[in-house]
């Protein structure tokens, strides 16, 4: 092994630096996650609704989002769209639309993921309820909020948390953009200080500890539930 | 978009003996080696993994059990990273590796990344699939005589892949769409040629567009395949068999 390892490199001033970039992973992950369970439930609802041309709108757009690679869909969001925008728009090219196509970008791809789960936990919940809500005098609308999606919910967190971990893990792919997200960060310090080797190793070792424990938590979480 | 879509570009001379159009299908055949070996190593090393997870031995089950937490929560990019640029600087023959030609090294960390990683989720699978077997097969198989191993081969093994296919077949898709991944350390997969496109026609949307329509064929044909495999290998008695 004529490669010696050494993590002396990853002092203060790199953790901080990991650190920041760290914030911005987590939050390009609970910005997908909130915008995925929002626009995720609508899917469902238009998946389970009587309105046919819902249904396959709802359909198409899981079947698009789950056929094309992540990779390919941040590409277009980070070559393409911008551009477009740019010259729609009449923005200056100075703005830096990375970020917000980042959010676009995952909230829009994840919602078809989400919309998934959050279509299973509402056909979970007993058909009985629909009606007896119905009998109650409820519109469909309103019997969904009050009465089916609270109990879809309850049961659908262990689900949507191991998601929310996959988004987590994906977010490392914004890479493509060179938006410098923890992983993009630890990269560059690796080429910069010449330890590629050591930074990776860091790198994944984070990530693991930290979806390793989230997942164990959920686990925990349901069982006990 | 000034002029509009022009989709003639793709018929234009990208060097002296090939078009743009032969980049693309070039991408496609890199795509389909790297989905299709590393779904292999994903198979075979799975379900090896699998098997472990059940056999009444501690120590095989607890091994098959830490492969799968760590290549499950670890992101794929990271991994593909490790695999191409760490990998071959830890091991001895290192250098042997790095000696290769630069598209042989992308290839060669792909596939065994993809394999890899897939692998943690075939085993997965794997073991849901024996589990749900009665348990009477097992002891059934062992009761006639046969050894632990042939108790596998014959008997829980063919069993539950017919079983776990569905699930499989999700696995199988995911691996073409995971493997655009590849593209970020420089193969030229059909994601690669896409970016490739972008810079050498200066048409960014002709050949996003063609690219990602590309990944939604492949899909579909991967989907259909597996439908037909899937309906002449049911079980029946099953949910889900008809």
């Amino acid at each position: 092994m004529s490669y010696q390892i050494s993590f002396s490199g990853i002092d203060a001033d790199v953790i901080k630096e990991l650190g920041d970039g760290m914030l911005i992973s987590l939050e390009i992950t609970l910005a997908g996650v909130l915008a995925g369970i929002v626009f995720g439930s609508l899917l469902a609802m238009m998946r389970l609704s009587s309105v046919r041309i819902l249904i396959w709108f709802a359909q198409g757009y899981v079947t698009v989002c789950r056929s094309i690679p992540l990779v390919m869909v941040l590409m277009w969001f980070f070559l393409i769209i911008p551009q477009f925008l740019e010259s729609v728009l009449g923005l200056t090219g100075a703005t830096d639309l990375r970020m917000t196509s980042a959010l676009i970008a995952f909230s829009l791809f994840e919602a078809a993921y989400f919309s998934e789960i959050i279509r299973a936990g509402i056909q979970g919940v007993s058909s009985g309820q629909l009606h007896a809500a119905k009998a109650l005098g409820m519109n469909y609308g309103r019997a969904m909020f009050s009465i089916i999606l609270p109990q879809a919910f309850r049961n659908m967190i262990p689900l949507l948390v191991l998601q929310g971990i996959i988004l987590f893990q994906d977010t490392s792919l914004v890479y493509v953009s060179a938006l410098s997200d923890f992983f993009g960060r630890a990269y560059g310090i690796g080429q910069r200080d010449g330890r590629i080797v050591e930074m990776l190793l860091f790198a994944g070792f984070t990530y693991f500890v930290i979806c390793f424990i989230a997942s164990q938590l959920v686990k925990k979480f349901h069982e006990r539930a | 978009m000034q002029n509009g879509l022009h989709w003639g570009v793709f018929f234009e001379k990208a060097s002296a003996n090939a078009t743009y159009l032969d980049w693309i299908v070039a991408g496609l055949q890199v795509t389909f080696a790297v989905g299709l070996l590393s779904w292999l190593l994903a198979l075979a090393l799975g379900t090896v993994l699998g098997v472990l997870r059940t056999v009444p031995n501690r120590l095989a089950s607890g091994f098959a059990a830490g492969y799968v937490e760590l290549f499950r929560n670890v992101p794929l990019l990271v991994q593909l990273f490790i695999w191409y640029f760490a990998i071959p600087e830890l091991i001895p023959g290192g250098d042997l590796v790095k000696s290769l030609n630069p598209v042989t090294q992308q290839f060669l960390a792909a596939v065994l990344c993809l394999g890899t990683f897939t692998a943690a989720r075939v085993c997965e699978q794997v073991r849901s699939g024996i589990l749900s077997l009665s348990r009477g097969q097992r002891s059934a198989g062992l009761a006639l005589g046969l050894s632990l191993p042939k108790t596998y081969r014959y008997v829980l093994l063919p069993m539950s892949f017919r079983i776990i296919l569905p699930p499989l077949t999700t696995e199988f898709v995911n691996i073409f769409q995971n493997s655009a991944v590849a593209s970020t350390i420089g193969l030229l997969d059909l994601a690669g040629q896409g970016r490739q496109l972008v810079d050498y026609t200066a048409r960014p949307y002709e050949s996003f567009i063609v690219i990602t329509a590309m990944y939604f064929v492949l899909n579909a044909a991967i989907m259909l395949l597996m439908r037909w495999i899937e309906r002449r290998t049911r079980v029946p008695g099953y949910i889900g068999s008809k």
